[in-house]
């Protein structure tokens, strides 16, 4: 007593150009005003969110930040309170997950443990009563796909955890969904390995033009193979943007600290700069900020440097430690007034350690500092 | 070396009990089965033939197997809704489930079957139920039927099948059924092709518990099947207490013991078919 699926229109062979244009627009997905709570807790407070075909966006925020409470609402495992998903021009949301044609990989790879390789595959196909001829080849084409050919009869216990992600994956595509979900996909594996697989599956979802969600809480994960990022907290997006504009402009202290590591300054903003609690006058413009607002200010440890010389803009500074991790020489600072700093420097082959003693901390030519006003602290 | 020596003692104290109280009887047993006269002079197997010859015999064995094959499939027709639905409960639910299920293990043998005797009599709870929604115009025959026989045990025995395969149930990663209707699977296949198969384990350990004891349910095969259903454990009684014929009821009680083996090694056999890993 199965539903009986007709394939959809992008199974088919011919692809026109109307059809491929088709397929573009088939593959957007739109939140509009998500909200979701479990029993007086929201889990996600009106989100709205829309990923463009054939584009890969991260749900990055910490556990708890309704990311993955998003994600099963865009699959149909979860009806949200209110607000509509709409996949294609179609509002899905009267559709239980067997019919939303949207693929999804789980953390633990949620292979049928009672099936070889190539049921696992077929599996999806079956349910959409594809012939068995059309099966077979699928499944071959799919294990090519992720470099898997030979592994049919095997069962999954028999696969390393990346083999099962790598089958997890075809599993998923081999239905051709239109919008594929990746729930923390990579926490399970080896950091060897989470690279390559990171790599793999930004490569299919290149090849395949897929409209992809990934649910993730670790930032260089997000950074490496999103288009966009949405920094999630709280049931919230905090801020939606690239991977470079999360990171090098961050919208809230939230995402500022969430995103990279950073050294926060407390200031008051003054004539024609800020002046920090350390010492120094920054003097960066701070458009509508009143003269004696309080506020903080955030700065890479790449975007400040140790120097000799004084100057108004820069602190002094004691250096207790410095630590050659890689191409970078790590400064462990601390200021007059007790807060410490990290400073990262380039390291030149050789350099093992910057002189302890007192330095002056100062602003690299490039460094864009990103300024809160500390009332949302 | 050493370790197989301590090995052995430690499982000779139950290993001596279970020879004394367990083996030694059964050996007892098969030896008066095979007495020809009810004095136990003479050995011949002249009661296993009258046994096996007789068709009211082979009759009683085959109901007796018939009555716990319905059992099992009375109980997995509900238990596995039932298994499914208390999955997908939340904690509270789950708690009051559980004391529902066990329910009947609390309960006296004895006195749960006299609840069914009110409850399927002629003016019984059922009947009551049927005549006043017009369903029937004369009140249905339960008690002493097969029908109502397995309605008991159902009731009673369904325990035994549920608890095996709610716990192997849930074992199972709950992204498995996720995974399959994101594939495009309906419930129905989902279940077919995913929870069944693999909630097999904990299916054979509970059907070869419902049939082990519906086949041996001597309290509730009398008292709610009464004189006209006559399976192994009351003609075991019968020829024992009441005609005293004491070969032919070890002949009827070895072969009770055996056909029951014969049916839990076969759910045995089909477990092996269900190894899910």
């Amino acid at each position: 007593m199965a539903w009986k699926l007709p394939a959809p229109d992008h199974l088919r062979e011919v692809t026109t150009l109307s059809q491929s244009a088709q397929r573009l627009t088939s593959q957007q997905l739109l939140l509009n005003g998500i909200v979701h709570s479990y029993g007086n807790a929201r889990a996600v407070d009106d989100v709205t969110l829309e990923v463009k075909a054939g584009e890969l966006v991260a749900l990055l925020g910490p556990s708890g930040c309704g990311k993955t409470t998003l994600l099963r609402i865009v699959a149909g495992f979860i009806r949200q309170a209110s607000g509509q998903v709409v996949i294609g021009d179609r509002a899905v949301d009267d559709l239980p997950p067997n019919l939303r044609e949207v693929g999804i990989v789980f953390q633990n790879y949620a292979l049928f443990p009672h099936m070889t390789v190539a049921e696992n595959i077929a599996y999806g196909l079956v349910a959409r009563g594809v012939g068995k001829a059309e099966q077979r080849a699928r499944v071959a084409e799919m294990l090519a796909t992720v470099r898997m050919e030979g592994f049919a009869d095997r069962k999954p216990r028999q696969l390393s955890g990346g083999q099962q992600q790598r089958i997890a994956l075809a599993r998923a595509l081999a239905v051709q969904p239109r919008i594929l979900l990746l729930d923390e996909p990579f926490a399970a594996l080896d950091k060897n390995l989470r690279l390559d697989m990171q790599i793999e599956i930004k490569r299919l979802q290149r090849q395949f033009g897929l409209t992809a969600i990934l649910v993730t809480h670790d930032q260089e994960e997000a950074m490496s193979i999103a288009d966009r990022i949405a920094v999630m907290n709280g049931g919230r997006i905090e801020q939606l943007g690239t991977p470079v504009a999360i990171y090098d402009e961050p919208a809230t202290p939230f995402v500022n600290s969430f995103i990279g590591s950073s050294n926060i300054l407390d200031g008051i903003v003054a004539d024609g700069g800020i002046r920090l609690s350390v010492g120094a006058v920054l003097p960066c413009n701070a458009p509508n900020r009143p003269q004696g607002k309080p506020v903080q200010v955030s700065i890479r440890p790449e975007q400040l440097m140790l120097v000799r010389e004084a100057a108004p803009d820069r602190f002094p500074v004691t250096l207790t430690l410095s630590l050659p991790i890689g191409g970078q020489l790590i400064h462990d600072v601390a200021a007059s007034n007790g807060t410490t700093l990290k400073i990262a420097t380039a390291r030149h082959p050789g350099d093992t350690s910057s002189l302890p003693g007192i330095w002056h901390c100062a602003l690299t030519p490039e460094a864009r500092p990103s300024i809160f006003p500390l009332s949302t602290q | 070396m050493r370790a197989a020596a301590v090995d052995w003692r430690l499982a000779a104290p139950l290993g001596i009990v279970y020879l004394a109280l367990f083996a030694a009887p059964l050996l007892l047993l098969l030896g008066i089965s095979l007495h020809a006269d009810q004095d136990l002079q003479q050995w011949g197997l002249d009661n296993w033939t009258k046994f096996w010859s007789d068709a009211f015999y082979r009759g009683v064995v085959w109901d007796t197997l018939r009555l716990g094959v319905a059992a099992v499939l009375a109980t997995s027709l509900f238990a596995w809704p039932l298994a499914v639905f208390f999955c997908n409960a939340s904690p509270r639910t789950q708690k009051i489930l559980i004391f529902i299920i066990l329910l009947p293990l609390l309960t006296s043998v004895v006195i749960r079957t006299f609840a069914w005797i009110v409850i399927l009599a002629r003016e019984g709870l059922v009947n009551q139920v049927v005549l006043s929604l017009g369903l029937s115009a004369t009140p249905l025959r339960l008690l002493q039927t097969e029908t109502g026989l397995i309605l008991a045990l159902m009731q009673i025995e369904m325990p035994l099948m549920l608890l095996p395969l709610i716990s192997v149930m849930r074992g199972l990663d709950p992204n498995l059924l996720d995974a399959s209707r994101a594939l495009g699977a309906g419930m129905w296949r989902s279940f077919f092709r995913v929870i069944l198969p693999l909630s097999l384990p904990g299916w054979i350990a509970g059907a070869t518990l419902v049939f082990a004891s519906a086949c041996t349910a001597f309290i509730s095969q009398s008292v709610i099947g009464g004189a006209r259903l006559v399976y192994l454990p009351s003609l075991i009684w019968q020829q024992a207490m009441v005609v005293y014929d004491w070969p032919f009821a070890a002949v009827c009680s070895v072969t009770l013991l055996l056909t029951v083996l014969a049916g839990i090694m076969m759910l045995n056999w089909l477990g092996r078919y269900a190894r899910t890993d």
